[in-house]
């Protein structure tokens, strides 16, 4: 077996596996005043100073959520209202085209409930959001915009958006600045320390932790306007009892990731090299989506021209190889991808897409195994669509 | 194991496929569940169509406890076109078409089919209730044990090349003992209720949906012996030859005999109505003719069926340059261009085509 779908989810460490177990066979909530509920709170605020560090900030800062879709939401609306609420004029969302729907939605909600104004900046064909872009939309009416949010990198595409320069506009407007750097953590050093970003979105499956836990990492003095209501955990802006094992799980992934990120994204960017050459050598017309310079390690993102990436996926699949065609579905229906459309690409291009992403469990061994399987599988998949057109 | 047959199972989400699947699994095919995507709108549950989210769910569900893979194959757009458009097409030009075996010929067993040979699959398999055998002459399509059941009418509409790439896991049971043995199994779709109506028009109301694609189309109603008008329609499309309620004349005939839609005539927009004797049916002319056998020499008996469940016919077909006529031995009651008439030799389906015209001896 081959997986090949790091990006979706990646396995836990088994560091992050034994510190969270340890957690699991004890008593206590966080909240409590009592000697147990002293001992998880002690877990949690470790995890919490952990993760802080790792980032380079507070530990006041890191709100724990239950991943990365509430970070993002609680980001969004809670900057919003607190935005607005402070000054009317500021109705203006700014996102990419490129977002994640756990940012897109969210903001296109608040669009419909809310009368927020959205607007979607252009990404290149290359799948990377230009300075200028954001500059210009800021710039035609500054006093009027409540937030920008835009990726650290693209999870479809692995595109790496220049979140330093971005987030220094907004700042320069004193706009608040979002990033769901969910796809990024794993990978690139983040310094909040001298990032302008308002609010970071982290999540721990991505980086070899749980799923279910995650954090909003935002300044403390920072105004956010509370989204889910109830005992007043993490400073009133997110109640609910704290999962403290998978949080425990969650620190444990992230201070080994940092101990060792720049060698694990060396040996995944030549895993990931490898397995671009390779698949060009099997596959001539394939096309890599997003720059490939600007890019995440573990990143492959290829359009099979004349296939559809849903039957390409499930031959895949039959042979033990998994992989993801990256995009999202509606009731099972896949749907082109808004990010290889907002790249230039129509709309068979972005149905015939694969992503494979590499994660620290990768090896040279699961590029044979697609390799292997391919061209097989390409000639199946590019006869199936072609009888299809025909009987049509 | 490397050459166990590999077969993509039809999974509605129902209990009949559900079985299928299993079955298949017990027999060591090497088993893909695909449901099939028919609507781009998100149906709601609670509606008694299938293609709900709810049924797609119960599919998955099934498939997981089997342990096989599962898809979700959009065939929308398909479905689209060849059923739904057809549908409307065929009622506008006033036939009656059946959308079901539609969805057959042009989805299940064509599109699916297709798709599922390309990309390396041995066969396809449905919950249909029939039966295939092999033979020297190639495969045979039959009725199903359970009479009641029996949908070998609804697959008339398929050829040898397609029945051989067919399989129908439940010839044999009845309906009865397939439920049980669903439930033996645990599966969730155990007791769901079967579906009867259109998977389109959840709420059953095909007139409502006529006129919602086709508008309102007013004409008259007239007696087929006298040329009298005797009242106003909405569109022809609601009537079905052979229908007794709903036509709204208010003027009896004065022997206070019944009057029944005779024919509908799209030039005119015209309803005919008349006594139940110009309902009968002596000859059928026929057009796609489809032989799910062996080609039959001209002219041969047989049994005619003309609808899912009515009673069979005995009659003499003659063919020629895939085209048919049928003469039937008593006279049939009642049949619109459009239906399909499907020919049998005891059990089995010789062939079947869509009727075209209708005449009395």
């Amino acid at each position: 077996m081959a997986y090949l779908d790091h990006a979706a989810t990646t396995p836990m460490l088994p560091e992050a596996v034994a510190a969270m177990t340890a957690e699991m066979v004890k008593v206590g909530n966080p909240s409590s005043l009592h000697g147990s509920g002293r001992k998880a709170r002690r877990v949690v605020e470790e995890a919490r100073e952990t993760i802080a560090a790792a980032l380079s900030a507070k530990p006041m800062d890191v709100v724990f959520t239950s991943g990365g879709t509430e970070a993002n939401n609680l980001a969004i609306k809670g900057l919003y209202w607190a935005r607005k609420k402070a000054d009317a004029n500021r109705t203006r969302v700014l996102i990419s085209a490129i977002e994640h729907h756990a940012v897109l939605d969210p903001v296109m909600w608040l669009g419909e409930h809310e009368k927020a104004q959205i607007e979607i900046l252009p990404v290149g064909r290359d799948g990377i959001l230009q300075v200028e872009t954001l500059r210009q939309a800021i710039e035609s009416d500054p006093e009027s915009v409540a937030l920008v949010s835009v990726m650290w990198a693209n999870n479809e595409v692995g595109t790496i958006q220049p979140i330093e320069e971005l987030a220094e506009i907004a700042a320069e407007f004193d706009i608040p600045f979002h990033s769901d750097a969910v796809q990024a953590m794993a990978y690139l050093p983040i310094d909040l320390s001298k990032v302008k970003v308002t609010a970071l979105t982290i999540t721990a499956h991505k980086v070899g932790g749980p799923q279910g836990v995650g954090a909003l990492v935002i300044k403390s003095d920072e105004k956010l306007e509370q989204v889910s209501h109830g005992g007043g955990q993490e400073r009133d802006v997110r109640s609910g009892t704290l999962d403290a094992p998978a949080i425990a799980g969650f620190a444990s992934a992230i201070s080994i990731l940092v101990s060792q990120r720049e060698r694990r994204a060396n040996r995944i960017k030549n895993l990931r090299d490898e397995l671009i050459k390779r698949l060009k050598e099997v596959v001539p017309d394939c096309v890599i989506n997003g720059d490939l310079e600007k890019r995440l390690p573990g990143n492959v993102h290829a359009s099979f021209p004349g296939c559809e990436g849903d039957a390409l996926l499930m031959l895949l699949d039959a042979q033990g190889v998994e992989c993801s065609t990256g995009s999202a579905c509606s009731a099972g229906i896949p749907q082109p991808s808004h990010v290889l459309l907002a790249m230039g690409r129509d709309e068979k291009i972005a149905k015939s897409s694969l992503r494979f992403s590499l994660g620290h469990t990768s090896t040279s061994e699961d590029i044979d195994e697609l390799i292997v399987a391919l061209p097989q599988i390409i000639d199946r998949a590019k006869r199936a669509s072609a009888r299809a057109k025909i009987s049509k | 194991m490397k050459n166990r047959k590999s077969v993509v199972v039809a999974m509605s989400g129902g209990v009949d496929s559900s079985v299928a699947a299993a079955r298949l699994v017990d027999e060591g095919y090497k088993v893909t569940g695909v449901h099939l995507a028919l609507s781009k709108e998100k149906t709601v549950s609670g509606t008694k169509g299938c293609c709900t989210l709810d049924d797609a769910r119960d599919a998955r569900r099934v498939a997981d406890r089997l342990g096989i893979p599962f898809y979700v194959w959009d065939l929308s757009e398909r479905f689209q076109e060849d059923v739904m458009q057809n549908f409307l097409d065929e009622y506008a030009a006033g036939r009656t078409p059946n959308p079901c075996m539609r969805c057959n010929e042009k989805i299940k067993f064509q599109a699916v089919l297709e798709r599922s040979l390309e990309l390396g699959f041995d066969a396809v398999a449905t919950g249909h209730w029939a039966k295939i055998v092999d033979s020297p002459n190639g495969p045979l399509l039959y009725r199903s044990e359970d009479e009641a059941k029996d949908q070998s009418y609804v697959l008339s509409v398929l050829n040898q090349e397609q029945l051989s790439k067919t399989l129908l896991p439940l010839a044999g049971s009845t309906k009865p003992e397939l439920r049980k043995e669903a439930e033996a199994r645990g599966l969730v779709t155990a007791f769901k209720p079967d579906s009867h109506d259109i998977c389109f028009i959840p709420d059953g109301d095909t007139a409502k949906f006529l006129h919602k694609h086709l508008g309102n189309k007013k004409g008259n109603i007239v007696d087929v012996e006298t040329n009298e008008v005797l009242g106003e329609h909405d569109g022809i499309f609601e009537f079905t030859v052979g229908q007794r309620k709903g036509l709204g004349l208010t003027v009896p005939r004065k022997d206070g005999a019944a009057r029944y839609v005779v024919s509908t005539d799209v030039k005119t927009n015209t309803v005919m109505v008349g006594l139940p004797a110009f309902l009968r049916v002596d000859v059928v002319g026929g057009t796609n003719l489809i032989w799910c056998g062996p080609v039959k020499e001209s002219p041969f008996d047989c049994g005619a069926q003309v609808r899912a469940h009515s009673d069979r016919i005995q009659a003499t077909a003659f063919h020629k340059d895939g085209n048919l006529t049928v003469e039937f031995k008593e006279p049939l009651q009642a049949l619109a261009p459009g239906q399909t008439i499907a020919l049998y030799e005891q059990d089995r389906v010789i062939c079947s085509a869509t009727v075209v015209s209708t005449n009395r001896a």
